[in-house]
């Protein structure tokens, strides 16, 4: 009997505060997704880049982008200067590689959602798995590096922005052989900083910084940006530098997504050498 | 006649709200997401949603459709459950904000906006606002050295989201309540 009461006891408690338990039942759901995607990957199920969310998005594109299509010419036709600039300057060293034999593929692709208010910044483009596109890929623009595919539908994928505080991109001072790593602290969406530069490293204001050769997911010295001031870190083993972005990450219209054939050949040759350790 | 049906059909709050909500989200990831004024303020319009909500509820029914009305915008912009979590909070607040800024007799038969003072409905839409943002933006940096860049972040955005509000609410009054 007593046992019965205090079941009843107990029913009539959660139907009382049946609000506050449905409340507190799906902030936890929330809190759970949002953690989960603070130290890990982004959700696989729900992203922009699925196919409703994606070509709602990319309707929207599709109008708004004409407001700009003069000043998005222009930016192509500088990059086509000075593609065109590099490659005369080639032709007088006829030992150096030709672009057939490239272990590089590229895609060109639109960006259709670019939020950079956020500090985990995403990006939308409108090409996907039939278009060859797979995670952990790199993404540039025409002036540097914007970041890294994280999840992708048959024809949309997500692209993990180097304005994302999980970013973590090798970067190097361009012409030495100094290494570091691109983060973002969220403050200033024209400045990330690059860190873990060796003291005995020479720094000038004004120097460029590239993407390092550590990665097999961007080829070297693709452009990030210039230093715009460095420190020393507070235990004085390293420099933090802040790097101010060649992108103006507030407008981005064109990409190229870069495959490396090797890719999968470099991860398994590091793994095997792991595993016989 | 075929106008009169029309009119006739708003008065149908499960249509009404329906409507409400699918424009609400479109309006949020269309535009408003993408305003970026002063290169970081993207206003929260959807917090309209709450705001013209009937004031009798099932409210089992409210929670969900803040959870949900939030859930759908961070599909679309990235943010995993931040609007769900934001809009979840603002649903199960309401009641007690409705409370503090109409006094005790909102809850009774015949009380409707009409019956408030412009000061009553903005200061309810300002609590709203604010519960919204500092969830939201609270979660989103969830780290003690961005201290200041949070309150900047959540001044800002909910000022230039209450002045939105009022402009959108004013401009979409509706004449039967």
């Amino acid at each position: 009997m007593q046992y019965y009461l205090g079941m009843q006891r107990i029913i009539s408690f959660i139907l009382d505060y049946r609000n506050a338990f449905l409340y507190v039942f799906l902030f936890f759901f929330c809190l759970v997704l949002t953690m989960r995607s603070h130290s890990y990957h982004q959700s696989k199920f729900f992203n922009s880049s699925k196919w409703f969310t994606g070509s709602l998005l990319s309707a929207k594109t599709g109008i708004s982008d004409y407001f700009n299509l003069a000043e998005e010419n222009q930016r192509l036709a500088e990059e086509n200067k000075r593609l065109r600039l590099q490659l005369f300057s080639r032709k007088s060293q006829p030992s150096s590689p030709s672009p057939l034999n490239s272990t590089y593929d590229i895609t060109h692709a639109r960006v259709i959602k670019n939020m950079y208010t956020s500090p985990r910044n995403y990006v939308t483009i409108n090409k996907g798995r039939e278009d060859n596109i797979a995670q952990d890929m790199g993404v540039i623009t025409p002036l540097g590096v914007l970041g890294i595919v994280e999840n992708t539908s048959n024809g949309f994928a997500t692209v993990q922005s180097v304005l994302n505080t999980k970013s973590n991109i090798n970067a190097k001072i361009k012409n030495t052989n100094y290494f570091g790593s691109l983060q973002w602290d969220a403050f200033d969406y024209s400045v990330v900083q690059l860190v873990d530069i060796p003291r005995s490293a020479t720094l000038t204001v004004g120097d460029t910084i590239a993407t390092g050769a550590m990665s097999s997911i961007f080829p070297e010295d693709i452009p990030i940006g210039v230093i715009q001031k460095y420190e020393l870190n507070q235990n004085q083993s390293s420099y933090t530098i802040q790097v101010e972005l060649f992108n103006d990450m507030a407008n981005i219209k064109n990409v190229y997504v870069i495959r490396n054939r090797d890719r999968a050949e470099i991860l398994e040759l590091q793994k095997s050498t792991d595993n016989v350790e | 006649m075929n106008f009169k049906k029309v009119l006739t059909m708003w008065n149908n709050p499960i249509l009404l709200n329906g409507l409400r909500f699918v424009l609400l989200v479109f309006a949020q990831v269309m535009i408003f997401n993408r305003l970026n004024v002063l290169g970081f303020i993207n206003p929260m319009i959807y917090v309209l949603f709450f705001y013209w909500y009937p004031i009798k509820t099932n409210r089992p029914l409210f929670l969900f459709l803040g959870f949900f009305i939030g859930f759908v915008i961070d599909i679309f912009s990235d943010t995993m459950a931040l609007h769900a979590m934001a809009g979840l909070t603002v649903a199960f607040t309401r009641p007690l904000i409705m409370r503090f800024c109409f006094g005790g007799n909102y809850e009774f038969q015949g009380f409707t906006f009409k019956n408030t003072t412009r000061t009553q409905r903005v200061t309810f839409l300002l609590l709203l606002i604010l519960i919204q943002h500092i969830i939201f933006f609270t979660f989103e940096l969830l780290s003690f050295s961005h201290i200041l860049l949070l309150l900047k972040k959540i001044l800002f955005t909910s000022i230039f989201t209450l002045l939105l509000c009022v402009l959108l609410s004013s401009l979409f009054a509706r004449e039967v309540d």
